[in-house]
């Protein structure tokens, strides 16, 4: 296996683990609010976050790509003040992949706060508790199962990006180049050959997150049961 | 003259199957009392207790406990749950799946005082089931696992809402043995809701029952319902498990009854017909 090929799969890996590490803090108290605020325009912050879902990597991605260049008060106050370019760097292509997965981790934990019942949380606070303590002690526990398919898929997930990460990271071998990438780079190269075992290697590996999900929730619900 | 410890007025719209309608209701509580709110389910029993508690915001009125001010609409007065010293059973129990019984109790217990928690355990009788979570534990034991959580705490006031309801009629009598019990050993004053006549009649020495929003009547259970003030007639559902001459034997919830009858209606009933009888109180 050569150099390149490895690098290539790190970068990819290194990416979908910061996403989810980063979403995963987010995430949470993001689905808490919108599980339990009774604030009328939430759903203005349900419909931004699910956007991602519906809108073409490449819209996203221009976007990202504006609002990254120096030009702009974003992309400046990262240049300026925090010496950091956005536009083509892992960073920038990292930002992209926190904001392009934010639905499916919110989602999945919000799908599981709200299959609490709600007296969970009532208890909890008649007992002196407070909301993070509530969180920590109480809800996260009793929704692993939800924690868990919301961190497998956002992982999955960003290792199979293609559109976003190309727009605002430019395939610069060794820095934004990632698998899925990779295979297309390939193709257009004509090296079917390493195309393949690019190709191969995530097929793989996302049949293999998504046994993990099925298998771990088998058991989480079978622990219910007792 | 016995100290009042609660004293409240709230007002709050609620929804209800005969369409939306307020709830107005004035109560006034002694120190150490047990209190029950009587009436139909629907009728903001639940609400009531709920905002006392601090999760339902009222629409307007007060609520004192001792010297503090709990809610207060308008000085914009609403303390957080978390800071009212009270104990809450849920109809649902709302036990957490993830802990054991006895990490229920060290998480609701603030001092985590050993001795304390090893009381409540044996009054409960949950000793045994120290290491079980809630989905092992039956109607009962869930119960009563609620009902010592929600002391753990070691409350001013405890709040029961309905706790006895989805209990069948045994359990039902020794759990409320237990929450006399617990009400005299750990000294908090209490709250019931319930649409039980007989476990008001046990349990409380004070109702106030609601109706159409309002509290309709208060006193002690024997007052309130000595015959004239309920409902003339009792409808009872029962089984002829025996016909003799002109008796009937009727079980009614586990019990035998024996009614006369003359012999025009026998003629039509057998044994195992479901009958519909009528009592005056």
């Amino acid at each position: 296996m050569n150099e390149a090929f490895l690098q290539t799969f790190w970068i990819s890996i290194k990416l979908a683990s910061l996403t989810t590490i980063i979403l995963f803090c987010v995430g949470i108290p993001i689905a808490y609010f919108l599980t339990y605020s009774s604030f009328r325009l939430k759903v203005v912050l349900q419909a931004f976050v699910s956007m991602p879902l519906v809108l073409p990597p490449s819209v996203l991605g221009f976007y990202l790509l504006l609002a990254f260049s120096p030009n702009f008060w974003f992309g400046n106050f990262f240049n300026h003040y925090l010496n950091i370019r956005l536009a083509f760097s892992f960073t920038g292509i990292l930002i992209g992949s926190v904001i392009f997965n934010l639905p499916f981790m919110v989602n999945s934990i919000q799908t599981g706060f709200s299959n609490l019942p709600v007296s969970l949380k009532d208890a909890s606070f008649t007992l002196g508790k407070s909301r993070m303590t509530t969180i920590r002690r109480v809800l996260l526990p009793n929704i692993k199962p939800a924690l868990l398919t919301g961190v497998c898929l956002t992982f999955a997930h960003t290792i199979g990006e293609f559109g976003v990460i190309l727009m605002i990271g430019g395939n610069i071998p060794g820095k934004t180049r990632v698998a899925s990438l990779a295979v297309y780079d390939e193709v257009q190269a004509l090296n079917f050959n390493l195309a393949n075992k690019y190709a191969l290697f995530l097929c793989g590996f996302s049949f293999l997150i998504l046994l993990v999900i099925y298998g771990v929730n088998r058991e989480f619900l079978k622990w219910k049961r007792f | 003259m016995e100290e009042i410890l609660i004293e409240l007025h709230l007002c709050k719209k609620i929804h209800t199957s005969e369409g939306d309608e307020t709830l107005d209701v004035k109560i006034e509580i002694p120190r150490l009392g047990f209190i029950t709110l009587f009436g139909q389910s629907g009728v903001g029993k639940t609400t009531l207790l709920r905002m006392i508690a601090g999760l339902t915001q009222p629409d307007s009125g007060f609520i004192k406990v001792g010297t503090e001010v709990w809610f207060d609409s308008i000085h914009k007065i609403n303390i957080k749950p978390q800071y009212r010293n009270i104990g809450f059973v849920f109809q649902d129990y709302s036990l957490f799946p993830n802990m054991t019984v006895k990490e229920h109790l060290l998480y609701a217990s603030q001092d985590k005082e050993t001795s304390y928690i090893s009381e409540l355990l044996d009054v409960f009788h949950l000793k045994g089931l120290c290491n079980r979570k809630p989905g092992r534990l039956s109607g009962g034991q869930q119960q009563r696992l609620a009902v010592a959580r929600a002391l753990a705490r070691k409350p001013q006031i405890l709040l029961l809402d309905e706790p006895l309801s989805a209990l069948d009629s045994e359990t039902r009598q020794s759990l409320q043995h237990e929450i006399i019990q617990a009400h005299t050993n750990f000294q908090a004053t209490t709250l019931l809701v319930s649409h039980d006549i007989n476990e008001v009649y046990r349990l409380s020495d004070f109702v106030y029952v609601i109706e159409n929003g309002k509290i309709q009547e208060q006193g002690k259970p024997g007052e309130v319902f000595n015959g004239t003030k309920i409902k003339p007639d009792i409808h009872l559902i029962g089984y002829i498990v025996g016909i003799e001459n002109n008796i009937l034997t009727v079980s009614v919830k586990n019990t035998i009854k024996k009614i006369i009858i003359t012999c025009d209606e026998l003629a039509n009933l057998q044994i195992n017909d479901k009958i519909l009888i009528k009592e005056s109180a």
